[in-house]
């Protein structure tokens, strides 16, 4: 993936889309990333137009209902379309790139349990694994823990579908991260922006009720990007915990230690600066500064879910590979639905593009040459 | 909360943008909204102003309707230009003009093209309007140079003295508190900027109108009607140069360098302008502030009248439609100068100011 990675940039420009320089603002990822002219969309707007130009055909609102699949080897996929209802279309080979299943709330509360009622999900709700769930079943091999999925720390007020990048936030290492009971609990300086942000989901997921809160306070406020919801805002850290319904004593107690714990030490919000605590658990090892300045302000925040790692196995040709082992005659995956081959836990920024274009276009020239023979 | 319904709905869009960012290489309109946290009503009228309208951003969103962000810029800057024009006009007591644009604009032009074919006929002989005049001085027999120089004169006069007024509101509310100057380099980069259309482009691929294909013409159309626009004003002038300078009176001969300038300059002022409303036809509803059609059409169409009674004036010269055409054109072009002020033409000229602020801001930022 990382070899076939460099090539993609190049080519991706062929195929019409467009790159611009990191954005205004992001944290520490001028170093690391590449952006999209214009987002998401404008990428897959330019691939659609570039794919309807070679004379590929599209069938939108098709949903696929069933997949015939005999011995390892797709035959034809049922759809069902608004106007011409369901009919059966057949091919010589197959390339699922249909997601994960973020959005499907009850698989999420298969192995999250009620939690899972909690999480915002940050793209489509038709994400609901349906095409991985008929692969699965029809002994395509799994890969990848259920639970283990892209999850950031996002606004609480966000819809809970769909909210996309605007509901982020890049405030965490400059505050301090509580839960409802107004503790911390888990290092917000442990590492620069691009690598931790997200791990925050899964940290905030484990905290009761699935919720926490990034609090601040106004010496810092343009330190990092704007926000679509603005923060809640406290002359006190008594107000501002009233606001927030949590213990206004805790909180207080919280901050109060947090702060005699911080260390003198220099700022800098681009290295692993020395600015640390000292005699508390967690520990905030970097960029700690006292929070003393009113108004006191936060963010409430939920697990965001981005995209799941579970997924069918492939080999490195992006072929599935089925129960026991043996390489599939014609079906081929890429994106999300196999992000689980690369991603068993963690993440770093862009990887998820990155599998999605390198595996999409192996799977593509591989299923070609499939289609050929 | 702002003045207007419509700046509230912009300050909420570039509270979203400014949260995603994703669009900033496409134009001028997101570095610069990138450069504030919050804004005021000047801010968004500078941003409504800057936006030229291409559709890209609306096309790449991934917040636009059906999304319940409901995320449509072009739409809802376009909508906050025009009533900017109606904010700044001077004098106050004619920015309702910009409310029903269109009937004001249709109304002055039949107004002024009646009023010079009445006065042809009214203070001068019976004939002398129908009748077949050539050689130097042909156009002079109908109007005395002098009466004209005088009367579109003093229209042009007013029209800069209304625009300059309206362009210092603009500028004291868009810029820094004391209504700072602009700096020559400023200008520049926003003559190349403004010269070029370089933010109607896309971001690269060009522009969007009717569809979500980067298909659009009207930068062409633009070019065509603008430079033809200047050409024709070029002809103009060196005609005025040529008659006091030179004491060499219009009509001129076909190969001179007015009729040359005032040719190609007509022809991209009517081409220019089919272009523009073939265009403005085909936008998609959902890019289109419907209300300001008026207004739009209205500007188009002096163009056009403009551009095509002086291609008409210009063939029929030697015959007895020249009296009628002359009343015409004259007509035409006085209501496009009175009406300069209190019109689409207004677009130009904040648009411009806008640029040489944004060229303003990207320089004090590097230098900072």
């Amino acid at each position: 993936m990382i070899r076939e990675s460099k090539d993609i940039l190049n080519w991706i420009v062929e195929q019409g889309v467009r790159w611009q320089p990191s954005l205004g603002g992001t944290l520490s990822l001028g170093r690391t990333n590449s952006f999209f002219l214009g987002g998401g969309r404008a990428m897959l707007n330019a691939l659609y137009l570039t794919a309807e130009r070679l004379g590929v055909e599209v069938a939108y609102d098709a949903e696929v209902i069933d997949l015939v699949i005999e011995d390892g080897m797709f035959l034809a996929a049922r759809v069902k379309r608004p106007i011409n209802g369901e009919t059966e279309i057949r091919a010589t080979s197959l390339v699922a790139a249909a997601g994960g299943f973020e959005a499907n709330i009850e698989w999420l509360k298969e192995h999250w349990g009620d939690a899972a009622d909690n999480f915002l999900i940050r793209g489509t709700p038709y994400n609901r694994g349906s095409i991985l769930k008929m692969l699965l079943e029809r002994g395509v091999q799994e890969v990848g823990d259920p639970t283990q999925c892209h999850a950031v720390a996002i606004d609480a007020r966000a819809p809970k579908f769909d909210g996309g990048i605007i509901t982020r936030h890049d405030s965490v290492v400059f505050g301090i991260v509580v839960n409802k009971h107004a503790q911390r609990f888990y290092d917000e300086g442990e590492d620069i922006w691009p690598k931790r942000y997200a791990i925050w989901g899964r940290l905030v997921a484990a905290q009761p009720d699935q919720i926490a809160y990034i609090i601040f306070d106004s010496t810092v406020v343009t330190s990092f990007m704007p926000t679509l919801f603005p923060p809640i805002a406290g002359r006190t850290v008594t107000e501002l915990a009233g606001k927030l319904t949590l213990d206004p004593a805790a909180l207080e107690k919280t901050i109060a230690e947090f702060n005699a714990a911080v260390r003198p030490g220099k700022f800098d919000h681009t290295i692993l600066d020395d600015c640390r605590t000292e005699g508390i658990t967690p520990p905030k090892t970097h960029w700690a500064r006292r929070i003393e300045t009113p108004p006191y302000l936060a963010y409430p925040v939920r697990p965001g879910i981005t995209f799941t790692y579970l997924g069918t196995r492939v080999n490195k040709e992006a072929r599935m590979l089925m129960k026991g082992g043996k390489p599939s005659a014609n079906m081929f995956a890429a994106g999300e639905i196999m992000a689980g081959n690369v991603l068993g836990k963690g993440y770093a920024a862009g990887i998820g593009m990155t599998i999605g274009s390198v595996f999409g276009r192996i799977a593509g020239r591989e299923a070609a040459k499939h289609a050929r023979n | 909360m702002h003045g207007t319904r419509i700046l509230d709905e912009a300050d909420r869009l570039m509270t979203v943008c400014n949260s995603c960012r994703y669009c900033e290489g496409l134009c001028a309109v997101f570095p610069a909204m990138e450069m504030r946290r919050a804004f005021s009503d000047g801010d968004l009228n500078y941003l409504a102003n800057l936006c030229h309208a291409c559709g890209a951003c609306y096309v790449d969103c991934q917040f636009s309707p059906p999304h319940e962000f409901n995320v449509n810029v072009p739409k809802t800057l376009a909508v906050a230009r025009a009533e900017s024009y109606a904010a700044y006009a001077w004098p106050r007591a004619l920015s309702g003009t910009f409310a029903r644009n269109g009937l004001v604009i249709s109304v002055i032009a039949a107004l002024s093209m009646a009023a010079f074919i009445l006065g042809f006929a009214a203070l001068n002989d019976r004939g002398v309007l129908f009748g077949v005049h050539t050689g130097p001085g042909a156009f002079y027999r109908l109007m005395p140079h002098n009466a004209m120089a005088a009367l579109f004169g003093a229209a042009f006069l007013y029209a800069i003295l209304a625009l300059v007024m309206s362009v210092r509101a603009f500028w004291r509310d868009i810029g820094e508190p004391i209504g700072g100057r602009a700096d020559g380099g400023s200008i520049f980069q926003a003559i190349r900027d403004a010269g070029e259309l370089r933010y109607l482009h896309g971001g690269g691929v060009g522009c969007y109108n009717e569809d979500d294909r980067p298909t659009d013409r009207r930068k062409l159309y633009h070019h065509l009607t603008f430079y033809g626009f200047l050409l024709c004003f070029a002809a103009t002038s060196v005609a005025t140069l040529y008659h006091y300078l030179l004491g060499r009176e219009a009509p001129y001969p076909l190969w001179d360098l007015p009729v040359l300038l005032g040719t190609l300059g007509g022809i991209g002022m009517i081409a220019g302008p089919v272009g523009l409303f073939v265009a403005k036809k085909q936008r998609a509803p959902e890019l289109l502030d419907e209300q300001r059609y008026g207004m739009d059409v209205g500007f188009i169409a002096m163009l056009f009248l403009t551009g095509a009674t002086g291609m008409a004036l210009l063939i029929l010269r030697e015959t007895a439609a020249m009296g009628p055409l002359l009343a015409l054109h004259l007509g035409a072009v006085f209501a496009l100068f009175i009406t300069m002020p209190y019109g689409k033409f207004v677009h130009g000229i904040y648009r411009f100011v806008a640029l040489v602020r944004y060229a303003q801001e990207r320089r004090g930022e590097a230098g900072s």
